[in-house]
């Protein structure tokens, strides 16, 4: 079997954002990176149904030269190799271009299985990995929480519903799954993988190299115009208890008791 | 001129409340660019929701009815709406931002290779050509939006951009037309086989008067012990934001947001949880809201009537005492 894992380098969590002088882009140089969280998880995902089934699985990223970082990662992870989207007309895009290029990739890859995080850490849109299906004309499901052994060419999965709801579902492979984070604990990697990484295949494509125009990706493919990035205003502000632990805790309390009256 | 959409999302043959914060951000694209507003309904057996909508403000309810359409799967929905689009060429086709919409409204963008902006947050019109803001980086930043090129529109709302409330009422009630939709030839792929809640060891946490959620920052689940200790202290319930939950330092059912319990208490305390938007559709209703974060600009700042900026682990044990020297404990 092979699975196809989509990947995305984001800021870490914790990063200090800092808004490009162009004020439309976060600047990046130097910031600390990881794999998209829900992203890490379908890695997790894919390596396991793999392990299980037999097969491979190979990491596909769009992104700058910095992105090898998280290439790596995947590697030292388990991935047997990858497959990274680099080149000048490629950035910029938005889920419907982005997507255009991973699902060129894919189509390339003949793979039975494409899985994705549900949505990024930063863009946050939650649609490439579903527009990946329909460019493909394959099947999805979203919200994954659970990946049972394909069986008569079908694959049996759980999909999150909301507010606590759950669903099995079967669909038709190929397919495309989106996976939610949590789907099991995901893995380290070892010495010995991230040794390893070292020589697994890294192959760098442009447009030309997956079958597709540079017109349909990046920002010339893009529907959807980012025009400004910036802070938010904060509509209400709370108060914020200053001193060290034992006095901001007793400002609060006092607080509590006598302006909330919750004590 | 086309129209402008706003298309309900019914459970059990009922609009669930989200499809008029749809109707609700749709009256306002729709003053905003003169165009008129329509509202769609899909599924099966869906009359009844659709008299229901068609009390509300818009030009008129089309009704797109197909067994297919029950249970909800993506392949029949895709294709229902694509053809009715395809038939009535609207401008704008506007969605609630549910768990179901992520589902299949991508495809359908992919279908009509049309541009998608999901999860708006506000929307505003500056010289004609509208403006739509979402938020990015875990809402530490603002995203404006526009489209570029023709086609049409797609633009989903987050749950309470839009109040349901503020969804006008009509003089009379709007018309309700059939779109006919042929789906005969429309392959359902996937098979639903059940859908069910997982009810062991469930805690209603709705009906806590307090609550102490802690998130990622408690690090590990060795160190959940100082959150136990201040929840014990105040008589509340321990909860979580997903993270904690998905690294299993805490069962599911404590999680609060969008995927896990809606909670209203009396005092809601949140340490060490940043405050994306997941986490505060989950609590934003609460009476008073503490939070104890290390960074002073994290979200949940902007909701909570009191905050300390510092490390939990220091200020927590503080707190835990303070509370208990207050309760005479």
């Amino acid at each position: 079997m092979k699975i196809v894992v989509c990947i995305k380098q984001v800021p870490e969590r914790d990063a200090r954002l800092r808004i490009a002088p162009d004020g439309k882009s976060v600047d990046t140089a130097g910031a600390a990176t990881e794999i998209n969280e829900s992203d890490q998880y379908a890695l997790e995902a894919g390596l396991r149904l793999a392990e299980k089934v037999g097969g491979e699985v190979v990491a596909l990223l769009l992104g700058p030269d910095a992105a090898e970082e998280a290439i790596r990662r995947a590697l030292a992870m388990g991935a047997a190799r990858a497959i990274h989207l680099n080149a000048a007309a490629f950035q910029g895009g938005d889920a419907s271009s982005t997507a255009k290029a991973l699902a060129a990739a894919a189509r390339q890859e003949s793979a039975d299985l494409v899985l994705t995080g549900l949505q990024s850490d930063d863009a946050g849109w939650s649609q490439t990995g579903v527009i990946v299906a329909e460019l493909l004309g394959w099947p999805s499901a979203t919200l994954i929480m659970e990946i049972e052994q394909p069986e008569g060419g079908r694959i049996k999965v759980k999909r999150e519903l909301e507010a606590g709801w759950f669903q099995w579902i079967t669909l038709p492979l190929p397919a495309v799954l989106t996976i939610q984070s949590g789907i099991y604990p995901v893995r380290y990697a070892t010495l010995k993988g991230i040794m390893g990484a070292k020589k697994k295949e890294m192959k760098k494509a442009g447009p030309a190299d997956v079958g597709i125009e540079a017109g349909q990706v990046g920002t010339a493919g893009r529907k959807v115009e980012l025009k400004r990035l910036y802070v938010p205003e904060k509509t209400a502000e709370a108060e914020i208890l200053r001193g060290d632990a034992a006095t901001a805790a007793a400002s609060l309390v006092e607080r509590l008791q006598k302006e909330a009256k919750v004590l | 001129m086309g129209a402008i959409w706003a298309v309900t999302q019914t459970e059990k043959g009922e609009p669930r409340g989200v499809s008029y914060e749809t109707i609700a951000g749709g009256q306002k694209l729709a003053a905003a660019l003169g165009k008129p507003l329509e509202a769609v309904v899909l599924g099966a057996g869906v009359a009844g929701a659709a008299e229901k909508v068609a009390a509300r403000k818009v030009e008129r309810v089309r009704v797109i009815e197909d067994p297919k359409l029950d249970p909800y799967t993506p392949d029949p929905y895709t294709a229902a709406l694509r053809f009715a689009v395809e038939a009535e060429k609207p401008d704008y086709i506007l969605f609630p931002h549910t768990y179901q919409v992520r589902d299949w409204v991508p495809r359908l963008a992919a279908a009509l290779d049309a541009g998608f902006i999901s999860d708006v947050v506000d929307l505003r019109a500056d010289g004609g050509e509208p403006v739509f803001v979402r938020q990015a980086y875990q809402g530490k930043l603002n995203a404006d939006c526009a489209f570029t090129g023709a086609g049409p529109r797609l633009v989903s709302f987050q749950a309470g951009a839009f109040l349901a409330d503020d969804a006008a009422k009509g003089d009379a009630a709007a018309e309700i037309v059939a779109q006919a939709v042929d789906l005969s030839g429309v392959e359902v792929r996937t098979e639903v086989l059940e859908t069910f809640q997982e009810v062991e060891n469930k805690v209603d946490l709705s009906r806590a008067d307090v609550i102490v959620a802690v998130g990622r920052g408690i690090g590990k689940q060795e160190n959940l012990g100082v959150v136990e200790e201040l929840a014990a202290a105040l008589g509340g319930q321990l909860a979580a934001s997903r993270p904690v939950c998905d690294n299993e330092w805490l069962p599911m059912d404590r999680q609060i947001g969008s995927s896990g319990q809606t909670v209203a208490p009396r005092l809601y305390l949140a340490v060490g949880i940043s405050g994306a938007i997941q986490h505060l559709v989950g609590m934003k209703n609460s009476g008073t809201i503490v939070a104890i974060n290390k960074d002073a600009n994290a979200p949940i700042f902007s909701i909570a009537d009191y905050g300390i900026v510092g490390d939990l682990f220091e200020i927590v044990p503080a707190l835990t005492a303070k509370v208990k020297e207050a309760r005479g404990a």
